[in-house]
């Protein structure tokens, strides 16, 4: 199985990088990226809690509501919302639990 | 082709009140049919806060709320299923020294009633309970009451009941109720039922059944405006009401939080009721100065159903001033849920001996008519 | 009469043409939407930093997708448009909705509900693993992030929709191990004629099918699911055809099985629902104007049945001009006339389209996960039925947590109604659906949300006291 992201880029992409924060480390992905992309281009999944939860995205349309992170502080839904330079990405919302 | 249903005991409402009495008198040997005209425990035995609370309860209500109490801990007993009854403790919250006069005050009558509360400090508060705002100033904690899952009860109940062998029909609209000779009539429906006696808990439509038999009473339809947000790690430690009664939350075990007040729209004709964006957003923000860590947390429902209130909010519980071998329970006015098993019990003494052992003068009907006429008090061996 | 204003909700192919339609005929229109850009789902557009290569991104339906943002370009600026704004309840004709953390209420006079539509799904064992996603969320990773959601895809359910992603991955240069379809081929071949209707849509299936296979990506029919296996991640699909149990070794799953209507603002403005056989769910009633049980409330798209992306625009180019002519506006009777022709022949299509690619009969084994957002199996879902002989699904929802979950029940909603029906012995249509309660898509909780009132909703002291639960 390969390491790494779940997601794959396609194609040659000509937008240029962002530096963002994900969970505290310095994390690198592309203008144009939503949250969920920049996440699981090097995640299997968003979040570190329970194995036997859903937590790697599914609808990509806002109706399964399992993607939410925070965003500066912020409850975004990550597969909706778009990365900004600088952001502080953290994929565990809640100190525990769900 | 109707069907015709005898039995000593015909019940009108499948709510909390009217499933308990159903357990209750089944294993007294009474039979009994409950008729409900949805799904048992549907509206306010359903949709309310859950909150298993003596504290804050009229003292009049304080023996019932006592001997309901020692049932909640039997659940699993009773029901088969604890309905997620825990027993947290409940905070009343003073956010001001007018309310930490009215919690001191409270608590001295509770006493007297056989309650003992625990007076908080703003020191022992801020220590004990970190995560309340810093408005509140005071508390005051019922040890020993807690909260439970209201869609659980009721149909537990009602399940349990037809276990013993209660005739519970579900979707089955009661549409007429009379006297007939020594006993009653109700058609519902496909079914009729004769019976000897006639126990009204339908709730918000209990008034129409009163009114029914001569005794029509004020009572009004309200509705809570509860909110309930998505599963969060453990904060809550204690049901929390507060002096005022506009905000109320508590964390289930799943771990959403679920807090309400005010009230939602209803209209009992149309038997609709639906939550208020004015008062959920009042009750969102109130909830987040109470418990300013639900900064960020999702709300993600709303709800309510439909409740019956006396304008002393204080049920009617006894028996009718015009009809012998009619026994009210409803006009619970938000705050029934926990007296439930002891209505149950309440109800079952009521019918079988004509008395029961809680104090009920409180809740009688006639206090609502300037009859002289005393209850009609009778068992089954007083025909009349 | 004054104009009215009317809002549309939704800015998809439905409520583009919703608004233009009542642009042109100068009437007042607010438009509210979801997402930061138009073009809802099919004609979704990809984030500005994207460049906009049509032919690559839509394939076939460059043209419409091109014609679509275009018409939206040059409608919009002339409504009150709202994007990023969530629409959340409707009550007394109005809508709350909120945009910026801030809760706002907008009055209608007209109401278009264009709300689109979500895969519809079904619980297959191990579709909770971390790399299965919904088909249309695949094609959302391709169409608007160029992402493919894995190195080796199988793409599994029914649907028109398995064929056009899987060629659509493909043909980007992703890794499309598998289709594995439901729908038996005697089924798609018994719909041929009806399907022959509609001769350069039917075309465009058979190509994708035939490109497919000419690249060796293995397509399988009348497949029965067993489960997606791995462990924290997805390594296989498993499935039965003939009779013989087959293994596709896979990274990432898309699954699907058609498409279910977004309903729930129809539900929440008190209309009126009918169970369509057809669709296999329950949706608003609606007259041929599009106009529902509630006066002035009108549907369009597929949030009010499906029926794909023309007959989407169609409805809503027909729901603003009965706006129009209610309000006066002459001269639409030919073209009402004429796209009433057009939809009755796309009915028809998509009559021909559900049966050759009928939803599947599934039944969830008792260790199935149903209530994704709650964990909740099967087998607790049954013997809830069984123990408190459970007719109706919201009943289910109260007992057992099935639907109770953040997403509210899309993702569960239908199989949970299925399960109430088969476990009680009825059809489905007679377990009902899941009530809408508001907000229907989550609000965060934060102090600006709402004024801070000197002390809640006033009640005399005391007796709100007792009151209390």
């Amino acid at each position: 199985m390969t390491p790494g992201g779940q997601w794959v880029r396609l194609g040659a992409a000509q937008r240029s990088d962002i530096e963002f924060s994900l969970d505290g480390e310095p994390a690198k992905a592309r203008l144009g990226d939503t949250l969920l992309t920049a996440i699981l281009l090097v995640r299997s999944r968003l979040s570190m809690t329970r194995s036997t939860d859903p937590h790697a995205g599914f609808c990509l349309m806002g109706a399964c509501q399992e993607c939410w992170v925070s965003a500066d502080e912020r409850p975004v839904r990550a597969c909706s919302t778009l990365l900004a330079p600088g952001m502080r990405v953290v994929t565990r919302r809640h100190a525990a639990g769900d | 082709m109707k069907e015709r249903v005898d039995v000593d005991v015909a019940i009108v409402g499948g709510g909390i009140a009217g499933c308990c009495a159903a357990l209750r008198m089944r294993r007294s040997g009474l039979s009994v049919c409950l008729l409900e005209k949805g799904a048992v425990g549907s509206q306010a035995s359903g949709v309310n806060f859950g909150g298993v609370r003596q504290q804050g309860r009229d003292f009049a209500e304080l023996p019932l709320s006592r001997r309901s109490r020692e049932l909640w801990g039997r659940l699993p007993e009773l029901v088969g299923s604890d309905c997620e009854f825990v027993a947290s403790g409940h905070i009343k919250l003073a956010r001001s020294d007018a309310d930490v006069e009215a919690l001191d005050r409270y608590a001295a009558g509770a006493a007297d009633h056989g309650l003992a509360l625990e007076l908080i400090g703003r020191a022992r508060l801020r220590r004990d309970y970190p995560w309340l705002g810093e408005h509140v100033v005071g508390a005051s904690l019922a040890p020993t009451d807690g909260h439970a899952n209201p869609r659980l009860v009721a149909p537990a109940f009602g399940r349990a009941a037809r276990a013993a062998g209660a005739d519970v029909r579900e979707f089955t609209r009661v549409e007429e109720v009379v006297r007939d000779g020594d006993r009653f009539r109700v058609r519902a429906g496909a079914i009729e039922v004769a019976s000897t006696f006639l126990v009204n808990a339908a709730g918000a439509w209990g008034g129409a059944i009163a009114a029914a038999f001569g005794e029509p009473v004020p009572i009004a339809t309200i509705a809570p405006n509860m909110l309930v947000t998505e599963p969060l790690p453990p904060l809550l430690t204690r049901s929390i009401g507060v002096c005022g009664g506009d905000i109320y939350l508590r964390q289930v075990p799943r771990g959403n939080v679920v807090f309400g007040g005010g009230h939602a729209w209803v209209d009992l004709d149309q038997e609709r009721a639906r939550p208020l964006t004015e008062i959920s957003t009042c009750a969102m923000a109130e909830a987040l100065r109470i418990v300013p860590a639900l900064a960020s947390a999702l709300v993600i429902r709303s709800w309510t159903g439909i409740e019956g209130q006396m304008p002393d909010h204080l049920p009617v519980i006894g028996f009718s001033r015009t009809t012998p071998n009619l026994v009210h329970a409803f006009g619970f006015s938000g705050h029934g849920f926990q007296l439930g098993p002891a209505i149950g019990m309440i109800l079952d003494e009521l019918v079988r001996e004509g008395a029961s052992e809680s104090p009920l003068d409180a809740f009688d009907i006639g206090r609502f008519h300037n009859s002289a006429q005393p209850p009609h008090a009778a068992g089954p061996h007083n025909g009349g | 009469m004054t104009d009215p204003t009317t809002v549309v909700v939704g800015a998809g192919p439905a409520g583009i043409r919703a608004a233009e339609a009542l642009v042109r005929h100068g009437l007042r229109v607010v438009v509210l939407d979801e997402s930061a850009r138009a073009g809802g789902q099919i004609y979704r557009q990809p984030p500005d930093a994207f460049e906009r290569a049509y032919a690559k991104r839509y394939g076939f339906e460059a043209r419409k997708a091109r014609a679509l943002h275009d018409a939206a370009a040059r409608v919009l600026p002339l409504a009150d448009y709202r994007p990023s704004t969530l629409v959340w309840n409707v009550w007394q004709r109005a809508l709350d909705v909120t945009r910026d953390g801030r809760i706002e209420r907008v009055p209608f006079d007209a109401l278009v509900l264009a709300t689109g539509a979500t895969d519809r799904l079904m619980p297959i064992p191990g579709w909770t693993r971390a790399g299965v996603y919904s088909l249309g969320g695949a094609q959302i990773a391709l169409k608007y992030q160029d992402c493919a959601i894995g190195r080796r895809i199988a793409l599994l359910g029914t649907g028109p929709l398995l064929y056009l992603v899987a060629f659509q991955y493909r043909k980007a240069g992703a890794n499309v191990v598998a289709v594995l379809d439901t729908a038996p081929a005697a089924a798609k071949r018994r719909a041929l004629p009806q399907l022959a209707a509609s001769p350069r849509t039917l075309a465009k299936g058979i190509f994708y099918r035939a490109w497919l296979a000419s690249r060796r990506v293995t397509i399988e029919e009348g497949v029965v699911p067993l489960d997606i296996a791995g462990g924290e991640r997805v390594d296989a699909v498993r499935y039965r055809r003939d009779g013989v149990e087959r293994r596709i070794d896979c990274d990432a799953v898309a699954l699907g099985f058609g498409l279910r209507s977004e309903t729930q603002l129809a539900d929440l403005a008190g209309c009126v629902f009918e169970f369509d056989a057809q669709d296999a769910q329950w949706l608003p009633r609606r007259d041929a104007d599009g106009e529902t049980s509630v006066p002035g409330v009108y549907v369009a798209g597929d949030g009010a049945g499906i029926g794909g992306a023309d007959a989407a625009e169609l409805w809503g180019e027909r729901v603003g001009l009965a706006i129009a002519q209610r309000h006066g506006r002459a001269g639409a009777d030919a073209r009402i006339a004429a796209i009433d022709r057009r939809l009755a022949r796309l009915a028809r299509f998509r009559a021909a389209l559900d049966r050759a690619f009928a939803i599947p009969a599934l039944p969830p084994g008792d260790d199935t996960v149903v209530c994704r957002c709650e964990s909740v199996r099967a087998g607790a879902a049954r013997a809830a039925i069984r123990d408190f002989g459970v007719v109706d699904v919201n009943r289910l929802k109260a007992l057992t947590r099935v639907g109770m979950g953040r997403c509210q029940g899309r993702m569960c909603g239908l199989a949970a109604a299925a399960l109430v029906a088969a476990e009680s012995g009825r059809d489905v249509a007679a377990a009902g659906r899941l009530r809408a309660q508001p907000p229907i898509k989550p609000l965060v909780m934060m102090p600006s949300l709402a004024p801070v009132p000197a002390r809640g909703p006033s009640a005399p002291q005391g007796a709100a006291e007792r009151s209390t639960p």
